[in-house]
């Protein structure tokens, strides 16, 4: 019968030489590899102790931005759900009443926002949408649970601290990739 | 038997049609249709004396006529040019054109606000498909934008003058469907504006039209403000007897609400039958009509995204597998999410969602 493809190689089935048959040199070749390997550098870290630099086109887990005075910059246009090949967005809008200047930067917003991390694939696709950088995939990752309710991730699950009430957790939510250490 | 009328041969984009005298270039482009039927902002089939002020459906004639087959020297408006026998048209294989049209289409977003992630008629702006095929990616005007406070025209109609390209189409539609009209346009030039006067509510059956009639978000459903995006929404056909209009409409729904009610629109986006106000704004259940079936609506439209047409489902297998038992259900989503509540319509509130509704809703359920 003719081979599919040239790159077949045929199993070789002959018997076992009488030094194939006695192992022990066979088991000496290949501890030396492994204790060779104590003498080489380690490519694992400790990890909760040492962290790893994230990449550059890392997508982790959503935030939803704010802008330099701390308004929601989310107006609920719908792009990034209409954007998401696996349905995990949802959102309700409303619209700003007088008064709520300083909460919400346009005169819609999301008053509603979800995003179920059951369904997210992390494809980044809602953050390409978004027309009004409000939606970043952050340097976080999805955090393991033992139920399903906590996986639907509301606003405020989502939304990036003040930037001006709580400095240092806006920092430390922007990431790495903003501030390099 | 009457004299049969001569017809008009006219070739446009090098299709010949036959065309009965007094069409205008661009309602014989529309019989060929397709890519050869030049954009129009501001013409509308159904209201007379619309036409000739957007510039956007501009073409140029190579020859007048075969009497005389002497080009125009500019480009026409061709809404409001009628054709001649022998005429050549070319629309989109003239660069003359094209580049005209990108022109109009820059001059058209001087002043628009571009606040499509806000404005209700996003997915459904002829502007927005309009500046997506001939706009830049950038504005070159550098002075500030014009801008007007926002009016809620009567109870069921809001006014964003800053969006309006001033069309004429709303104020043509007034004064054409209903018997006396309150809103016109005051002012010149750069700062005419429409407007009621002094702020009159518009209380006429037939007003809601001017809804539809709007080619951007100048004019929209306040019944409808920031309650869903149209491509959110299912349109499906629907009608019910109705004492004023025809009732023939168009429903959007999402799951079993009903969002907003419109005329139904043609290929071309204009409405086929006016409806009256009771339809549009007061008939948001089902149970008010009958419905005919899914509107049909174009694959390239955003409002087809995500609406699977045709599809099977697959056999669910598991009953089979498990004597007939159905699979434990792990989680029900309304336990955990607040968004599309059921029992909380949002389409039942009148006029947008306020932060309020949400706080009453939360104490509700």
């Amino acid at each position: 019968m003719n081979a599919l493809t040239n790159r077949s190689k045929t199993v070789e089935r002959k018997p076992m030489t009488f030094w194939e048959k006695i192992y022990l040199p066979a088991i000496a070749k290949g501890m030396s590899i492994t204790f060779s390997h104590i003498f080489k550098k380690k490519p694992t870290i400790n990890y909760p102790e040492q962290t790893r630099p994230f990449s550059p086109v890392f997508r982790g887990l959503q935030v939803l931005n704010r802008d330099e005075e701390g308004r929601e910059r989310c107006t609920a246009c719908g792009l990034c759900a209409v954007a998401c090949p696996a349905e995990a967005i949802t959102m309700e809008a409303a619209e700003r009443l007088p008064g709520e200047e300083n909460l919400y930067r346009e005169e819609k917003y999301a008053a509603k926002y979800e995003i179920n991390m059951l369904r997210c694939i992390f494809c980044g696709l809602c953050e390409e949408a978004c027309p009004k950088d409000a939606v970043y995939l952050s340097e976080t990752f999805a955090t393991a649970n033992y139920n399903r309710q906590s996986f639907i991730y509301g606003k405020k699950d989502m939304l990036i601290p003040h930037p001006k009430l709580q400095p240092e957790e806006y920092e430390r939510a922007k990431g790495l990739r903003v501030n390099p250490k | 038997m009457a004299e049969e009328k001569k017809l008009f041969k006219v070739t446009i984009d090098n299709i010949t049609i036959e065309v009965e005298p007094g069409t205008s270039i661009l309602n014989a482009a529309r019989k060929i249709g397709g890519d050869v039927a030049p954009p129009a902002m501001c013409y509308y089939t159904k209201l007379k004396g619309s036409g000739g002020k957007c510039r956007t459906c501009l073409v140029e004639v190579a020859a007048g006529s075969t009497a005389d087959p002497r080009p125009m020297p500019k480009l026409v408006a061709s809404c409001r040019t009628n054709v001649m026998d022998g005429m050549i048209v070319k629309n989109i294989t003239s660069e003359k054109v094209i580049d005209a049209r990108n022109g109009v289409v820059e001059f058209l977003l001087i002043n628009h606000p571009l606040d499509c992630p806000i404005c209700d008629q996003a997915g459904e702006c002829s502007l927005q498909d309009l500046s997506y095929e001939h706009g830049k990616e950038a504005t070159r005007y550098e002075f500030k934008r014009r801008t007007f406070e926002k009016h809620d025209m009567g109870p069921f109609i809001q006014l964003h003058m800053t969006r309006c390209i001033l069309c004429y189409r709303c104020v043509f539609a007034a004064d054409q469907l209903t018997d006396k009209r309150e809103h016109g346009i005051l002012d010149r030039g750069d700062h005419s504006e429409i407007a009621t006067y002094i702020q009159k509510s518009l209380d006429h059956d037939f007003i809601g039209n001017i809804i539809d009639v709007c080619p951007v978000g100048a004019l929209t459903d306040r019944t409808f403000r920031f309650k869903n995006r149209v491509w959110f929404l299912k349109p499906e056909d629907a009608h019910r007897d109705c004492p004023k209009c025809n009732g023939k409409v168009t429903l959007w729904y999402r799951g079993d609400e009903v969002f907003r009610v419109t005329a139904r629109k043609d290929q071309w986006g204009e409405v086929q039958d006016w409806i009256c106000n009771e339809c549009r704004f007061e008939k948001k259940k089902t149970a008010d009509w009958v419905i005919e079936g899914p509107t049909k609506i174009s694959r390239h439209s955003v409002i087809s995204a995500n609406h699977y047409v045709g599809m099977e489902v697959p056999k669910e297998t598991l009953p089979d597998v498990m004597g007939g038992r159905k699979p434990k259900l792990l989680m029900n989503i309304h336990s955990v999410s607040e968004v599309n509540r059921p029992g909380i319509d949002l389409s039942k509130i009148e006029g947008p969602a306020h932060s309020t509704d949400f706080v009453e809703a939360k104490n509700g359920s």
